[in-house]
């Protein structure tokens, strides 16, 4: 008895030790660079510049937040638009198309599905090829628009969106599809009236993923949708970061505003994501 | 719905609807092949093609509109230069070291952070946000951070003695900074697998393992750590081809620089492509893709064919 409550004392002086250490670890590690961002928004431009970790003398985050906005007749609110619609397009045209695949690829054997279960881990693995991917979008007419960009972001995207899918509906009983078929349903109703509102939790997973995914997104967009107008929240921060070199509040705004959507998926969406993205989708 | 009638009144319905029913044995399948057609057309023009299209002009000298078959040429340039070639073996580097170090370092966080500690679905939740931002909000707030003058690491380092190294201002340093960059964006993924791996051993097993006394050392050793192999698959494949086309990072934080001390094949596409060859710029994606292929492709199928059998 008196060894069990000594291993009980060792183990809540763990518990709390333990915990403390690691809290104490893990705010230097991982919030001082969040709380630095975050201080340096909020300073005037002269201290910002001395790019001090400390409590701002004087506070401008408002002073801050406005210029961004204002800066270059508002390209921050274009490009916060365009991330949007790039965001939401692409997602929902790589949800359907993928759902779609995902549940025939599970339903139908045919001898089709060895091609495109290699096709679908190939969209995983393979790196994309780029100049040859312009030349392609500059023939279909679709090179420096942003509803390329989108189908570029579909297809790059579409890999993992599959197997989430595919691996769901498995779990679907088909007396459920047999069912509907009897009650005369074909094909399409199947599917979209049965089938897709099923799938919604695994919806939201994908959704959620992909949505950090594309808006995080910078590689593609600055090859395949260059220039001003289209430009993403990510490639906009990319060319400030060598105009705002002497103006570091505002650079560090600029992050703060991008980091903020995320920061709000990630408060209702925290199980969606780390689900999704924990997944270890590679396994098929 | 057709189908469930067909077999009866063939003959009789012939008349009305001769097309479909002429051939009784087609039936129609109640999932179309043409639900696949869609995402095929846009996967195979802006994916296959360009992959397969890759392999040609990466033999050829190209500007877009002509381009002229020049053989191997691109291939000698590249295994020639050594500022080339030393982004494939910075390439290597970077993706060894990356995945190494977040499945080490996730490991143990996930050990630590599944057992009874207090805080930690907060503790969880600190290591994991870092995923969700941006590689570029990530890369320009530690090219500040680790300025060798006015960064604040080498400013902490200065106050406890120690002289800080110009973290991405030194050509020896600037690919392993920015490796350790992405291990701290990217850890929290590992991490997480692992926990999610560790929540599912059974109780039984460490009960018995108690009553044959072992400490935690032995039961990390002889119960967690073998059972972890498919987690360590996940995150190895995961974090390697992450790390083997990794960009994003490297772009920001030093441009490949100082001088061509921290390209990665990637950056190497993006700048031949800036520059204006197209053709070496994509004997440069076709390195990276035999490279990935060469890497992965086998450990693929080793890790899961372990899986398979256990």
């Amino acid at each position: 008895m008196s060894s069990a409550t000594g291993i009980s004392k060792a183990n809540r002086a763990y518990s709390r030790i333990g915990g403390l250490v690691a809290i104490v670890v893990t705010a230097v590690v991982f919030l001082v660079p969040f709380a630095f961002i975050f201080l340096t928004a909020s300073k005037d431009r002269a201290e910002a510049s001395m790019l001090q970790f400390s409590w701002p003398t004087q506070w401008a985050f408002f002073e801050n937040l406005q210029e961004v906005f204002e800066h270059r007749d508002g390209i921050i609110i274009t490009a916060f638009i365009n991330s949007t619609l790039l965001t939401v397009g692409s997602i929902a045209i790589m949800v359907i198309l993928s759902a779609m695949v995902g549940y025939v690829l599970q339903r139908r054997k045919s001898k089709w599905n060895p091609l495109i279960n290699f096709l679908v881990l190939a969209g995983l693995i393979v790196p994309p090829a780029v100049v040859p991917t312009i030349w392609v979008m500059q023939a279909l007419g679709i090179y420096k628009t942003l509803h390329g960009l989108i189908f570029i972001e579909v297809a790059f995207g579409m890999s993992f969106c599959i197997l989430m899918f595919r691996a769901f509906v498995a779990s679907i009983p088909r007396e459920l599809d047999e069912a509907a078929i009897m009650d005369g349903a074909g094909p399409v109703r199947l599917f979209f009236r049965v089938i897709f509102p099923l799938l919604r939790s695994v919806i939201v997973t994908v959704i959620v993923v992909q949505a950090v995914t594309v808006f995080n997104d910078f590689q593609n967009p600055l090859y395949f949708l260059p220039g001003d107008d289209g430009a993403t929240l990510q490639v906009v921060l990319y060319a400030l970061q060598g105009q705002f070199s002497t103006q570091w509040n505002l650079m560090f705004m600029n992050i703060l505003v991008i980091m903020v959507p995320m920061l709000i998926m990630y408060v209702f969406f925290n199980r969606q994501i780390v689900a999704g993205m924990t997944s270890g989708a590679v396994k098929g | 719905m057709t189908d469930t009638h067909t077999p009866a009144p063939t003959t009789a319905s012939a008349s009305s609807e001769p097309p479909p029913k002429a051939r009784p044995p087609k039936r129609k399948s109640m999932y179309p092949m043409w639900f696949y057609a869609p995402a095929g057309v846009i996967y195979t023009a802006l994916f296959v093609v360009p992959t397969f299209a890759s392999f040609y002009f990466s033999l050829t000298r190209w500007t877009i509109f002509d381009s002229e078959f020049i053989g191997l040429d691109n291939f000698r340039t590249f295994f020639s230069e050594p500022y080339l070639f030393d982004s494939l073996v910075n390439t290597i580097i970077y993706a060894v070291v990356t995945s190494a170090a977040k499945v080490v370092i996730g490991l143990l966080l996930a050990v630590f952070l599944s057992s009874q500690i207090i805080a930690r679905g907060y503790l969880r939740s600190v290591i994991f946000f870092p995923t969700l931002v941006s590689a570029v909000g990530v890369g320009v707030t530690f090219s500040v951070l680790m300025d060798p003058f006015d960064g604040l690491i080498n400013n902490l380092l200065a106050k406890v003695g120690i002289d800080g190294p110009g973290w991405i201002t030194d050509p020896d340093m600037a690919l392993l900074s920015v490796a350790a960059v992405d291990i701290w964006r990217g850890v929290g993924i590992a991490t997480l697998i692992y926990i999610a791996g560790i929540v599912a051993i059974p109780q039984e097993y460490f009960e018995a393992a108690r009553v044959d006394g072992a400490n935690a050392f032995r039961n990390f050793w002889h119960i967690t750590l073998p059972l972890m192999k498919p987690a360590t698959a996940t995150v190895i494949i995961l974090s390697l081809i992450g790390g083997l086309r990794s960009f994003d990072l490297i772009w920001t934080m030093t441009k490949g620089g100082p001088g061509f001390s921290s390209d990665v094949l990637a950056s190497v596409v993006y700048k031949q492509y800036q520059a204006g060859f197209y053709g070496l710029s994509t004997a440069g994606n076709v390195v990276l893709f035999l490279l990935v292929a060469a890497i992965v492709i086998p450990l693929f199928w080793f890790l899961n064919r372990k899986q398979v059998e256990q």
